[in-house]
């Protein structure tokens, strides 16, 4: 009987706060029919949005990938005084607020900020451009690859890279015949969870784009700009389409974590 | 070595300089001006005060639905233990109009809970729900039951099991899992940002309080709420350790 209630509780919570709205948006899309859906998605505006979001997505996940990596084995592999608190920095964007990231690079930025007279002084843009977008969607997808690669690392240990290093390899021949072999799942896990993170990212990129219709708009923000203009069919239409995004990524993480952590 | 140090500096530290040295240009006593004005409190109470009922709520519903995942079997178990990620994985704009199209002005059930308070719960809520589970589950799977039968055949109850027996070796799990959900809380926007309809001192949070302020060219007042941010998730991250290192504790000693 107990047994029971407990599964119940735990089924309605997932269906009350996240599979009963996840189904309502579907309806939602479809519900006055495919021609306004259709139009939505197709408009100018809509697919510079998503060709935007595709362009901050594939910079920024390379370089956290890079930094994920060295950064690891710069944890587990090398001692070094500080290096608490290089992983407190790392899972620092973990627990920080995007809007919070977003006013930062704002403030170095911006027409009044560190940087701003001289970048001006160069004539080069960075607030209200892509390039502070890409900052900041690298900034909240920072911790992810590292995060995935330092357990995978801690557990290999130092043993096979110690004897491959004996018998005369390279330190870039070691790392990519033997360490690399061994973190590479790790890697593609944290990959998909970049990947996630960077295509999904509102708060820090609604501070730093100025919200430019066809110029700075990203998907998320474009979702947001047809609910405001009550276009409903074309937010909800982004929004199913970026979900469907979602659910590949789920698949994704279901078939590459970790095999002790499966029940 | 000096490639990490260096990259952090630049894309972490340097925009964390940036941020301390505009708050506090104008000295301590400008600042606590800035951070005491009524909005600024109305939207860091508002803010607080929903991310301790989402974490005392995540704790309570993480818990048995871990405890579900692991020690109940039925049909759908393992599509259940795939969505519990859902929200990682999906754009946080995106769930807020979830909760929209079923708890907004629509709403096929009748209940429309748009600017309201209660929908910044049920926003933190679906955010926030991995948290408490996924770092309970890892534990439940590995916690040795011979001791749970003991305490049973010793008379213990099913209460007295679960209070002396399993909650003392989850509970860092728990508490890691609720920090984690609290620093979430109190960080977020995009699932709030359309569901709240962002009222001053009604339904503004923190967040959306610094956004706004920076729309409006008030940085002084964005900067100095973003600080008390800064440092509460300084502090989570810090107390994260710690239960983490608590977690850890039996493996450390064997």
């Amino acid at each position: 009987m107990r047994r029971y209630g407990l599964r119940g509780v735990a089924v309605f919570y997932l269906v009350a706060v996240l599979l009963g709205p996840l189904a309502m948006v579907f309806y939602r899309a479809f519900e006055r029919g495919l021609h306004p859906l259709w139009s939505s998605l197709t408009d100018p505006n809509t697919i510079h949005a998503f060709k935007l979001t595709l362009e901050i997505t594939a910079l920024a996940v390379p370089v956290n990938t890079v930094f994920g990596i060295v950064c690891a084995l710069a944890i587990v592999r090398q001692r070094f005084p500080g290096a608490g608190i290089v992983n407190a920095i790392v899972d620092l964007p973990l627990a920080l607020s995007p809007v919070v990231v977003g006013l930062m690079l704002f403030l170095l930025y911006g027409r009044t900020g560190w940087f701003g007279s001289w970048l001006q002084g160069h004539g080069i843009t960075v607030l209200f451009a892509t390039p502070s977008m890409v900052i900041a969607t690298i900034f909240v997808s920072l911790p992810f690859v590292a995060r995935e690669v330092v357990p995978t690392l801690r557990e290999l240990g130092d043993e096979q890279e110690q004897a491959a290093h004996t018998l005369g390899a390279s330190g870039w021949q070691t790392f990519r015949r033997v360490t690399l072999p061994s973190i590479r799942w790790a890697v593609v896990y944290g990959v998909v969870l970049t990947t996630a993170r960077c295509l999904g990212e509102y708060g820090a990129v609604a501070v730093v784009s100025g919200h430019i219709e066809g110029k700075t708009e990203t998907a998320t923000l474009r979702v947001q700009d047809y609910y405001e203009n009550f276009n409903q069919a074309g937010s909800y239409g982004i929004a199913i389409v970026l979900a469907a995004i979602s659910v590949i990524v789920l698949l994704a993480m279901t078939l590459l974590r970790p095999k002790e952590e499966i029940a | 070595m000096g490639f990490v140090t260096t990259f952090l500096s630049l894309v972490v530290l340097l925009p964390i300089a940036a941020l301390v040295w505009t708050s506090g240009k104008h000295g301590w006593h400008e600042f606590w001006t800035v951070v005491s004005a009524p909005e600024a409190v109305a939207a860091l109470k508002l803010t607080l005060g929903a991310a301790v009922i989402v974490s005392a709520l995540n704790a309570v519903l993480g818990t048995i639905t871990a405890w579900v995942l692991v020690r109940d079997d039925f049909a759908g178990k393992s599509l259940m233990n795939a969505v519990i990620d859902l929200p990682f994985a999906l754009p946080t704009i995106v769930g807020g109009l979830t909760l929209l199209a079923l708890y907004g002005p629509a709403s096929p059930l009748g209940i429309n809970i748009a600017f309201t308070r209660t929908a910044i719960l049920l926003a933190l809520m679906f955010e926030t729900l991995p948290f408490v589970v996924r770092t309970v589950q890892p534990v439940l799977l590995e916690l040795d039951r011979e001791a749970e039968e003991a305490a049973r055949s010793l008379g213990a109850s099913e209460a007295r099991v679960f209070r002396s027996v399993v909650l003392p070796n989850i509970l860092p799990g728990i508490l890691s899992g609720v920090a984690l959900a609290f620093a979430r809380a109190v960080g977020e926007i995009g699932a709030i940002v359309l569901i709240s309809g962002n009222l001053p001192f009604k339904t503004e949070v923190a967040a959306v309080f610094v956004f706004n302020h920076i729309q409006s060219g008030d940085q002084n007042g964005a900067s100095a709420v973003a600080v008390v941010m800064l440092v509460i998730a300084f502090l989570l991250l810090l107390a994260i350790g710690g239960f983490r290192y608590l977690a850890t504790r039996h493996e450390r000693h064997a």
